[in-house]
């Protein structure tokens, strides 16, 4: 079997998909930021393939990159998780509602 | 001109003692009436300084620009251009007429400031009584030397105030703010007119100035006069008059004004004020044409004779003595509408003199009765207050018009007028006034001084302090002699040019030469204060009602003007008042008002429903919104 573009990019929607249901089901902060990590390697893997397909190297650099970015925001992100917790003592987004009037 | 900054500086300093009063000293009673007292004398001395350096003709201008608009005025009121621009002057206008004016504001102002720092010396509000008084003078000033209707007009409205401030002196007294409201709220109805009467002065000649507008009047008299758009403006101009010299239809606020103390009655009615609305109409005299002197002649001579049958059967001292100034200021503004502004300005200045003697002898009177006013309660007081009677006398012998006191000789001059004019209706109005002035202040006295005492106090009474005593004397004996020392003479080269100045003797004799008013005149007096004296010698009830019924009812409630107002305008007004509120109330602010504002908390309220505070709706509602961009941007 020929495995062709669309495969790849079913394959990163998928991953895309799984990755916003993470976000907006799951309740425990850790995990929503591991499936915002899921959605970026979707795009990352979509970029990839259409580098590939494509005959350019535009689509592998700006993967570079994104990786790049996402290594400072985990960094930060986990940094601001911690302090969080620390302060709130959850980790559970229903328990974050300060915001609401 | 010798001596250019004196008039600035007597029209300034009782506004920098008004001044310093209200931000310094207003702790101190001496310190501050010492200050007022000192800004008026010293404007007097300066005034006297001033004539005797320049005399009484000087005729000039001192003036600032102070406001221009618009391009240069036009000057040609005729030109096509029509009118491009305003320019108003600060100015001081000095000739004749209001430099004796200047010496009767400063004179008898300073006597009643005198008086006034014994007569308040009780009060615990002295120091702002001062200000108000100082203030008061300095607004007063300022009419008479403003050289335009601009300038002239603020200061007017500033008399407003300060008569305001000072009739609502003893404002804890409920009648006392009433009476001050109504006299602020009758003259703004006057002053109205007054504005609307300048604005069509302006609108139609281009210019503010009463040399210009004179030189513009005397080049185009023909025509200007005989328009209709001027009789208008004259009458608008009038109603200020009629406000503040307190004509009917608006006499009603001078009498209630009795509630402020006795010196501003006698400040008021004598020297400031009510001889402004006179004053103001010999000022602009020459745009006045025959129509509108006939309307002022007429409602000059029925205020004279209304007064005069209200005076009749007053009760109150003080109540007495203001309906015969309204009565006396009818004679003025009657002689304005006859053509004769040299008798007006004569009975202005005379009035002065025994008016302001009679309402300080009346106050000296008060306060020897313990503040005591019903001359019913006085009597038999000649011999506890010898100088206050004696006086008291000479002002009412001033007044009814006998001779050779001042009031007989202006007087005499008004009656010539009338009958100058062959205006025989009002000179039977002036005559029957004349006795009926005699009648009601001899009345007054004859009841205050002569008879039995009619209450403890009267039995306790006693002379007032020197203070008091001595500006009496002074008034009391310009009240004898002002008919004859030169007055007439000074006013006589201001309005008439081919004026002769009279000798002291020809003054004496002038109403011999028309024997007959002069005759009539003391007849009616004489007439007057011999019923009075039947009448009243030892009575110790008013015996008039009985004998005059109903007509006697309508006199003591002042004719029931104040009824008819209150049923009428007061009615009417209250009515529309609350008919806007209405409005006011439900229709702007609940209906539109309501619906705007329970809009948007409405608006709000829902909106606020989708503020849940949980991170994973507003990341739902995210990925919805891209995917709804998404979808209209490739779907379609």
């Amino acid at each position: 079997m020929h495995v062709g573009l669309e495969h790849f990019l079913t394959v990163s929607f998928l991953l895309f998909a799984l990755g916003l249901l993470g976000v907006i089901i799951r309740r425990n902060l850790i995990v929503m930021y591991m499936s915002l990590e899921l959605m970026l390697n979707a795009a990352n893997l979509a970029l990839v393939s259409f580098s590939r397909f494509n005959d350019k190297l535009d689509g592998q650099v700006l993967v570079f990159f994104i990786i790049t970015v996402a290594a400072a925001e985990v960094a930060v992100g986990l940094a601001l998780i911690v302090a969080l917790y620390r302060k709130r003592q959850t980790a559970h987004v229903e328990d974050l509602n300060s915001m609401k009037l | 001109m010798k001596h250019e900054l004196f008039p600035w500086l007597i029209l300034f300093l009782p506004l920098l003692s008004a001044t310093v009063i209200a931000l310094f000293t207003l702790r101190s009673k001496t310190i501050s009436s010492l200050i007022s007292i000192g800004a008026v004398v010293a404007g007097f001395v300066l005034t006297v300084l001033f004539i005797s350096a320049n005399g009484f003709h000087v005729n000039a201008e001192t003036s600032k620009n102070w406001l221009s608009i618009g391009a240069e005025t036009s000057k040609n009121w005729s030109s096509t251009d029509g009118i491009t621009g305003l320019q108003v002057d600060f100015g001081l206008k000095l000739d004749a007429l209001s430099l004796m004016m200047l010496l009767i504001v400063t004179g008898v102002g300073g006597l009643i400031h005198i008086y006034s720092y014994a007569y308040m010396d009780e009060d615990d509000s002295k120091a702002r009584f001062f200000a108000f008084l100082s203030l008061f003078t300095f607004s007063m000033l300022g009419i008479v030397l403003s050289n335009n209707f601009l300038q002239m007009f603020i200061f007017w409205e500033l008399v407003g105030v300060s008569s305001y401030l000072l009739i609502g002196f003893w404002y804890g007294k409920p009648s006392a703010g009433d009476a001050a409201k109504k006299a602020f709220i009758t003259n703004r109805l006057g002053d109205f007119g007054f504005l609307l009467g300048i604005l069509t002065i302006w609108g139609v000649l281009g210019s503010l100035n009463f040399g210009e507008l004179q030189s513009i009047f005397a080049a185009h008299s023909a025509t200007l006069l005989s328009a209709g758009v001027i009789t208008i403006a004259g009458l608008l101009i009038f109603c200020g008059a009629v406000g503040k010299s307190a004509q009917f239809p608006l006499h009603v606020w001078l009498a209630d004004a009795m509630e402020g103390p006795t010196p501003v009655s006698a400040l008021i009615h004598a020297a400031t004020m009510v001889a402004a609305g006179v004053y103001m109409l010999c000022r602009v005299f020459f745009l006045l044409n025959a129509d509108a002197l006939h309307v002022i002649a007429y409602i000059g001579g029925f205020t004279a004779l209304l007064a005069a049958l209200i005076a009749v059967q007053q009760n109150d001292i003080k109540r007495i003595i203001a309906y015969s100034t309204l009565s006396q200021l009818g004679y003025m503004v009657m002689a304005v509408g006859l053509n004769g502004q040299t008798a007006a300005m004569f009975h202005l200045t005379t009035h002065a003199f025994f008016k302001a003697l009679l309402f300080l002898a009346a106050g000296s009177v008060i306060l020897g009765m313990h503040h005591e006013q019903d001359i019913w309660h006085m009597g038999n007081l000649r011999k506890k207050m010898p100088i206050t009677f004696i006086t008291f006398l000479i002002g009412a012998l001033a007044l009814s018009g006998i001779p050779p006191f001042s009031g007989f000789y202006s007087k005499d001059s008004i009656f010539a007028q009338c009958l100058e004019q062959k205006n025989y209706l009002l000179f039977g109005v002036a005559a029957l006034v004349a006795g009926l002035t005699a009648f009601y202040t001899f009345r007054l006295f004859f009841v205050v001084f002569f008879g039995k005492e009619k209450s403890d106090h009267a039995k306790h009474a006693h002379e007032s302090s020197l203070v008091i005593t001595v500006p009496l004397v002074v008034l009391a004996v310009f009240a004898a002699i002002g008919g004859f020392i030169g007055v007439v003479n000074y006013y006589g080269s201001q309005f008439t040019p081919d004026h002769e100045t009279l000798t002291f003797v020809q003054q004496l004799m002038e109403p011999l030469k028309t024997p007959v008013p002069m005759c009539i005149g003391i007849a009616v007096a004489l007439i007057g204060i011999f019923l009075a004296f039947s009448i009243y010698k030892n009575a110790d009830t008013d015996p008039l009602p009985a004998k005059l019924g109903v007509l006697s009812t309508a006199m003591k409630n002042r004719f029931y003007f104040d009824e008819i107002y209150e049923a009428t305008f007061i009615r009417a007004h209250d009515t529309i008042a609350a008919i806007c509120g209405a409005i006011d109330r439900f229709l702007l602010e609940g209906f539109i008002i309501g619906i705007i504002r329970g809009g948007t908390d409405l608006s709000g309220r829902g909106l606020r429903l989708l503020q849940t505070g949980n991170l994973q709706t507003y990341a739902f509602l995210f990925v919805l919104g891209v995917a709804l961009v998404l979808y209209f941007v490739l779907g379609k």
